[in-house]
């Protein structure tokens, strides 16, 4: 029970991060192509500027947790993904730091430089992130003490000995890359005005497009990478809700950006992300991570889980803590709500 | 080289560099709380002004604090696995706690305090300080509990299956060591924040601009200065000295350069250790000090590391020695100084007192050396053990990650963090020569329309 309770509430994190850090990602992505001048740049950077961080508080709140409920599948995980991992570390530091740079110089070089570099550091991060959770799918080659130490690629192919790349894992971080970029589009529309929140508005429905077909690929690789993809699903028929889930809130960031309603299609982006990596927590249950050299060497919730009465105080604290902690964030977000202003940007 | 040492100096390295900016915004943070209440209270725009100006500041420590930050949490994982495998359940609940309490609260309000003083009260912009003064301090709370729990294990269990269990809540938080060495640590801290702040009113003051705020700086950095120096030295640094040397006699010994167990044991102010010969190279010792020090009388036996066996020595005895004598000699300079400088103030002459604002000026960058080399005397006087007394530095690093692989990625962040320290440094610099003025009047005409 403490097993199942914990399993959803990491997953509420990992949830609780995409959507969050996810659109200023997307913004990020967007930064690079969609922003033409100075001002539409300093607007799109002032939608995300009092949030980024707090919403990056998520991935660091998610891993801690993941680390005392689960700690063998943490020091797995982060000693096996390794490489990877660092270079996520390094992007995010890039990331970060342009940022907060860019608001301090005023020299166009310089500023276009650190455009590119936060540009370019947010679209690799969600390839990285779509890659990292398509690793975990996909399953990884674990020794009998629990451990591996995977290479960036190996032959591009899923197999029993396979790398952090290969075609499947490939087409996780390009669905991420595309869903985040559309997230990010949605919260311009939302917090933007004139011809920049135009164009936003107007690649929603191209990339609406191109993630319904993502989607679709993404759904008939797993099955083709791990057969027993489905078999929680065919046991408990009740959860095709979530495919059916993915498919409507698609519908509906198509539908309410039409209708140019965009905070509806935001939210309808939101449960998108909800829906698929909900359905992909499901279609692992009670896998924590799968292994390619044989099932009896899988990391599962039985094996990984902390001791009883860690979980029990900590679910104390932590409902306690997020519950404080969702109410800082609604009210910074409805603080913020509406246009931004540029009378004052920065700080 | 070996994967053990690779792993130890990636983990130290990170934790160093990352732990300039922290120390910084704590003090800072409290700091900022001062300016603006006597703002919220006078009425005083230049108090608001000079808040807004540390504010500045205190954002880019945090920005730099922040993504430096995120490595650390990560390297439990990456680069200590077989650590975190069997402590996750004990010390992965502060570590997630600090996410969950004080990360969620320090960013919300931060966001409000720097981006929304113009779509928020005067009162409720103050509560946001005191919210982000809060969360750091709160932040640095789950990180010397974790850290005290590896010092000084409490209230912890083992499974079957090797892995550590707590057993109280309330015991993992309320670990004696925990709360002396976060009285020490956070009065580091401000002194961290007051010496940065006292020196930028010293610089304004010698440059002969902006004398308005480099006034204000100097009272509050004084005043905040000479108080945390003497706590740092006493109650603080007394009381956990004193608990050191009851729990971990080898660390004492070691920071001490104590070789045999003395009665009247003597302080040893200055010397080198030499490990060859087992005892201290041209020493100045003050007599039986040491004894006096830790048990209140000059007749008490410290224990050497004669008594202790060898292969429990903390493995880098010098260094150990140095940090500590280092952290030791600079905390009495703080207090020397910081006296001086606030008779000065009472007096009323520190602000023409040229050689007094050169001093407190050239001092800006000790706390900085105080604090670290604070840390790497805890950190140092823990080996050989990770988690004191049971489990050693050499079971708990990753070992499917080889050493070379560790030096890649620790040779990366040494590139990178170097990038990120001249950044940072032209960014610190541009804004204290812009000074609080310049982006006020712009905040300020925005609030008017």
């Amino acid at each position: 029970m403490m097993g199942f309770i914990w399993f959803w509430l990491v997953a509420v994190m990992i949830v609780g991060y995409v959507v969050l850090d996810g659109f200023d990602l997307g913004v990020g992505v967007l930064h690079l192509f969609l922003v033409r001048t100075e001002s539409e740049r300093r607007a799109t950077l002032a939608s995300i500027g009092p949030v980024w961080d707090g919403n990056e508080v998520w991935l660091l709140a998610g891993g801690g947790t993941l680390y005392f409920a689960f700690p063998l599948l943490y020091a797995s995980a982060f000693s096996g993904f390794y490489l990877p991992l660092m270079i996520v570390l390094w992007l995010l530091i890039l990331r970060g730091v342009s940022l907060e740079l860019r608001n301090h110089i005023d020299v166009g070089v310089w500023r276009a430089l650190l455009d590119g570099l936060f540009g370019l550091a947010s679209a690799l991060l969600t390839i990285f992130f779509g890659a990292a959770l398509a690793n975990v799918l996909r399953g990884v080659p674990l020794q009998a003490d629990g451990y591996f130490f995977l290479p960036l690629w190996t032959n591009w192919q899923p197999g029993p000995q396979p790398g952090i790349l290969d075609w499947y894992t490939v087409i996780g971080g390009v669905l991420a890359l595309v869903a985040l970029t559309l997230h990010g589009a949605l919260w311009l529309t939302i917090k933007t005005s004139g011809e920049l929140a135009a164009r936003a508005r107007h690649i929603v429905n191209p990339l609406c497009l191109q993630l319904a077909t993502l989607t679709v690929i993404s759904l008939g690789a797993t099955i083709f990478v791990r057969e027993d993809s489905l078999d929680n699903y065919f046991n408990y028929p009740v959860t095709f809700i979530v495919p059916v889930g993915v498919a409507a809130s698609l519908v509906g960031i198509w539908l309410f950006n039409r209708k140019a309603q965009p905070v509806k299609a935001f939210l309808s982006s939101c449960l998108y992300l909800f829906f698929m990596l909900a359905g992909a927590c499901w279609s692992l249950y009670p896998t924590l991570l799968p292994s390619t050299t044989g099932a009896e060497r899988d990391i599962t919730l039985s094996r990984a889980i902390s001791g009883p009465h860690t979980l029990a105080v900590g679910l104390v604290w932590w409902s306690f803590g997020m519950a404080l902690a969702i109410c800082y964030i609604v009210f910074v977000y409805s603080r913020f709500r509406g246009k931004v202003d540029l009378g004052v940007s920065g700080h | 080289m070996t994967a053990e040492l690779i792993h130890r100096l990636h983990f130290a390295f990170t934790i160093t560099f990352h732990y300039l900016f922290p120390q910084l915004t704590m003090g800072l943070a409290l700091l900022i709380v001062v300016l603006k209440s006597v703002a919220l209270k006078t009425g005083s725009e230049d108090w608001d002004r000079a808040a807004r100006f540390w504010g500045r500041i205190f954002a880019i420590n945090f920005v730099f604090g922040v993504v430096t930050g995120i490595p650390m949490e990560f390297e439990f994982g990456t680069n200590w696995a077989r650590f975190s495998r069997l402590s996750g359940g004990v010390i992965g609940q502060p570590l997630a706690m600090e996410g969950v309490f004080s990360f969620f609260l320090e960013s919300a309000f931060l966001g409000l305090f720097l981006y929304g003083e113009k779509r928020i009260s005067k009162l409720m912009h103050w509560f946001s300080a005191v919210m982000v003064f809060l969360g750091s301090w709160i932040s640095g709370f789950f990180i010397i509990v974790t850290d005290a729990w590896m010092q000084h294990p409490v209230a912890y269990d083992r499974l079957p299956n090797g892995q550590f269990e707590v057993l109280s809540f309330w015991q993992l938080l309320l670990n004696p060591w925990g709360l002396l060495q976060y009285a020490h640590n956070m009065t580091g801290a401000v002194i961290t924040g007051s010496f940065v702040m006292a020196a930028v009113g010293a610089f304004y003051l010698l440059e002969g601009r902006l004398q308005h705020y480099g006034r204000i700086f100097l009272k509050v950095g004084v005043i905040a200065g000479v108080i945390s120096s003497i706590l740092i030295i006493f109650p603080t640094g007394d009381l956990h000295g004193k608990y050191v040397a009851r729990n971990q006699p080898a660390a004492i010994a070691g920071m001490e350069g104590l070789f045999h167990s003395e009665a009247g044991a003597g302080l040893v102010l200055i010397g080198q250790p030499n490990e060859a010969t087992g005892q201290i190279d041209n020493p100045i010792v003050v007599n039986d000090a040491l004894s006096f020090l830790i048990y209140g009388t000059t007749k008490a036996e410290v224990k050497g590391l004669d008594q202790i066996p060898q292969d429990q020595w903390p493995t880098a005895l010098p260094l150990l020695f140095y940090a500590y004598h280092i952290m030791a000699g600079l905390g009495t300079w703080f207090a020397l100084i910081m006296l001086v400088a606030a008779f000065l103030l009472w007096r009323g002459r520190l602000y023409s007192a040229r050689w007094a604002l050169w001093a407190l000026l050239l001092s800006f960058p000790l706390p900085y050396i105080a604090n670290t080399a604070g840390w790497m005397t805890a950190e140092l006087g823990r080996q050989p053990w990770l988690i004191y007394g049971l489990m050693r530095t050499s079971e708990g690093y990753s070992n499917t990650v080889s050493a070379s692989n560790g030096l890649f990625t620790l040779l990366g962040f040494m590139g990178l963090y170097l990038l990120l320290g001249l950044l940072f440094t032209v960014l610190i610099y541009r804004e204290i020569s812009n000074g609080p003025e310049l982006k006020a009047i712009a905040v300020e005409a925005a609030h008017a329309d």
